[in-house]
């Protein structure tokens, strides 16, 4: 009688590792998990680090604030370029590393736009908007660029944005003659911080409704589909009537979109650029996204709001580990070893292995636990 | 498809000419020294007799870091082409690189080329031995400013730096004088291991371990960029804890601390909540001071032109410098006294 009573149980008990597991080989998987890790400690360590309190600016705007409000303020930028990280990504099976000297680009033609030629005007010289656009312009030819290169050449992604990489920062220099414009106008800093009145950071809007607009792209056209083929196969997508060059190309285009609305905010947040560290390192950031949520870097599949939660997590651990106030000289040791710690897991190779661990150990235990 | 190829094409030409623009400035002074070089043949006699001073102006081969690395190298280079220029009797020629072994042909080319002088700001401090040895046995005399090498003091007649240790204490001096009866400092760094991040840093944590009054809330590097240390600040904001001073070790960080602490209407400035300190004296961030938002700022003195151009007419005369190491004199800027005129003449 025992016997027959604990069969049930452990088919139950069965069940449920066997949704666990289903979910592990879900892409989403590593992100989510990561993010949880990350919450978990904080709440085990300090659970006032989940307070949002609203209090007033100086300016006398209420405003929110608190590390929660903080790490989406400041992965905003970083999940924008996400987007678009994951796109050259899955279609070229490279990345773009010139990222954050295209940043510095598209910051600076901000600033020279809005300026003229006057490095402190009183006055704006146009309208945020027109600065904005050329801005997107410029971005998308650079974008265009490197996507040329990549699409038409044939070159390796990462020696191809290597060019943008190395002259960028100097080419973001000579827009504005190598003077440091300070917009005074305190309209331009609204969208790098707060609209006067609405207490969330502007940034998060932005970082919204680029997702939002990715996801309607990927639901109502044939962005997704397409890229995903060429990066599997390219010779068999262009066999089946799609232009591999041209998807290419395009990706690299739309990166370039990202990048200057990222570049928007940079520059908004201050009101002024530092050509030499403005987004310093953030295409490493933008590929570790990539990577953590879980999609291949040679390209070919990818799961979108894996890597954009991916940016996020990035984040979390950055402000996590400035609110334990780790020692500067440890911070990278610490960063990297949550990093190791997390491509590793989300490896496909490791996953399959964990799963097979999975499946070998979870039959033995029913079949002992029958006996 | 040929049309896209075309247009790409077409696209590609305009890009690498804005592509080229950049680098221009750095290849342009490698033209000029270039012409003279056939030349040099024949005035190689007069240059080996010991006073080629006596006629024509001073020729001077300046290797500086690329102006565009930030604020204080531009200053830098726009002093130094104010200086060495025809009306003040010299012939100088330009190489800028931020890598050292581009620094070093360059320093080979000016060789080739007899300058009197090789004023060299170096981007690494090895790897110039056999450079300046060459220099030596043509009878060309080495400075170096801003930067020092790690090569014999034999090989250069002089060496203008700035004092970072000293530019640290003297700010830490400055915020012991402000009587706080506790100082609660968030102390946000530079690039560790640079020279700067180092001499600054050294100041203040001896005055910490010193002092049982003077405590670190937090000392987290921000890499010299304003947004990080924004986040550093907001970090601390965000836990509650108490602090008083602000030590940025530049200018941008210190601008980011204080948009954390607008961002929480914490008030700082003269005679408010948060004592601001920053460094390097930008134009901008000297205007901050006048208007008393921010209380002190370091200066890093990117003016050494003067200070060779003396040494330069010294050794013309026959007259070594009394010390190889010059230490320049650097300020630091009160929010209560600087005057307008002050940020006219030090901000960069």
């Amino acid at each position: 009688m025992p016997s027959m009573e604990n069969k049930p149980k452990a088919t139950a008990a069965g069940k449920l590792p066997a949704a666990l597991l289903g979910l592990a080989k879900h892409q989403i998987f590593i992100p989510i998990a990561a993010l949880m890790i990350l919450i978990l400690f904080n709440l085990i360590a300090d659970p006032s680090f989940f307070t949002i309190t609203l209090d007033q600016n100086s300016a006398g705007d209420p405003v929110y604030s608190g590390y929660l409000i903080t790490i989406l303020d400041n992965a905003s930028e970083l999940a924008i370029l996400a987007i678009g990280m994951t796109l050259v990504t899955a279609a070229s099976g490279g990345q773009d590393i010139s990222v954050g000297s295209a940043i510095a680009i598209s910051g600076s033609v901000v600033l020279r736009v809005l300026c003229g030629t006057n490095s402190r005007p009183d006055t704006l010289q146009t309208p945020i908007i027109v600065a904005f656009l050329v801005c997107c312009v410029v971005a998308m030819l650079f974008g265009a660029f490197n996507g040329a290169l990549v699409a038409f050449f044939k070159i390796q992604p990462m020696v191809a944005t290597l060019i943008l990489f190395t002259a960028g920062r100097s080419i973001a220099a000579w827009i504005n003659n190598n003077e440091l414009p300070i917009i005074s106008d305190a309209a331009f800093g609204y969208y790098g911080n707060f609209i006067p009145g609405i207490p969330v950071p502007t940034p998060i809007f932005i970082a919204i409704a680029c997702m939002l607009v990715i996801a309607l792209a990927l639901k109502f056209t044939n962005l997704g589909l397409y890229t995903q083929s060429v990066g599997i196969n390219a010779e068999s997508s262009r066999l089946n009537g799609i232009n591999p060059t041209w998807v290419k190309f395009i990706t690299y285009v739309i990166l370039g979109l990202c990048v200057a609305v990222a570049g928007f905010i940079k520059v908004s947040r201050f009101s002024t650029i530092n050509y030499s560290v403005v987004a310093k390192d953030i295409e490493m950031d933008a590929i570790l996204a990539v990577a953590l949520g879980g999609n291949a870097l040679s390209g070919g599949k990818f799961n979108m709001s894996a890597s954009i939660l991916g940016a996020y997590v990035i984040q979390f651990l950055t402000t996590t580990l400035f609110k334990f106030n780790v020692v500067s000289s440890a911070l990278p040791a610490y960063k990297a070893v949550v990093v190791i710690l997390l491509v590793v897991l989300s490896a496909p190779i490791v996953r399959d292995k964990i799963s097979q661990l999975w499946k070998k150990r979870t039959p033995a235990k029913t079949v002992k636990e029958a006996n | 498809m040929k049309k896209h190829i075309a247009i790409l094409l077409v696209a590609l030409m305009a890009l690498s000419l804005v592509a080229c623009a950049a680098p221009a400035p750095a290849a342009a002074p490698a033209a000029p020294a270039a012409e003279p070089a056939p030349a040099a043949a024949e005035p190689a006699a007069p240059a080996a007799e010991p006073a080629p001073a006596a006629e024509g102006p001073i020729k001077v081969g300046i290797i500086n870091n690329d102006p565009n690395e930030s604020g204080y190298r531009t200053a830098n280079d726009k002093d130094m082409k104010a200086t060495f220029t025809a009306e003040n009797g010299y012939d100088a020629s330009f190489a800028y690189s931020l890598k050292n072994d581009e620094q070093i042909a360059a320093a080979q080319k000016f060789i080739q080329d007899e300058v009197d002088y090789l004023l060299i700001s170096a981007a690494g401090t090895s790897g110039w031995d056999s450079v300046l040895q060459d220099a030596q046995a043509a009878g060309i005399k080495v400075i170096l400013f801003d930067r020092t090498i790690d090569a014999d003091v034999s090989l250069y007649e002089a060496s203008i730096v700035s004092d970072m240790a000293l530019e640290g204490k003297t700010a830490v001096d400055w915020l012991a004088t402000q009587g706080l009866s506790e100082y609660n400092v968030i102390h946000i760094q530079g690039v560790m291991g640079s020279s700067a991040q180092i001499g600054r840093t050294g100041a203040l944590d001896e005055m910490v371990a010193a002092n049982a009054n003077w405590t670190l809330v937090t000392q987290q590097t921000a890499e010299w960029n304003a947004e990080t240390a924004q986040q550093i600040v907001q970090a601390v904001i965000d836990s509650g804890k108490a602090f008083n001073v602000i030590y940025a070790e530049n200018d941008d960080m210190a601008k980011g601390a204080v948009a954390a602490l607008d961002k929480a209407n914490i008030s700082h400035g003269v005679g408010k909540d948060v004592i601001v300190m920053g460094f390097d004296c930008n134009k901008w961030a000297l205007e901050e001071l006048l208007a008393g938002n921010w209380n002190y700022d370091g200066q890093c003195n990117p003016f050494q032109a003067s200070y060779i151009d003396s040494i330069i007419k010294d050794l013309e005369q026959g007259v070594a410098p009394a010390e190889k190491v010059v230490v320049m004199v650097e300020k630091g800027f009160d929010a209560s006294t600087i005057t307008q005129e002050d940020v006219d003449t030090y901000g960069i």
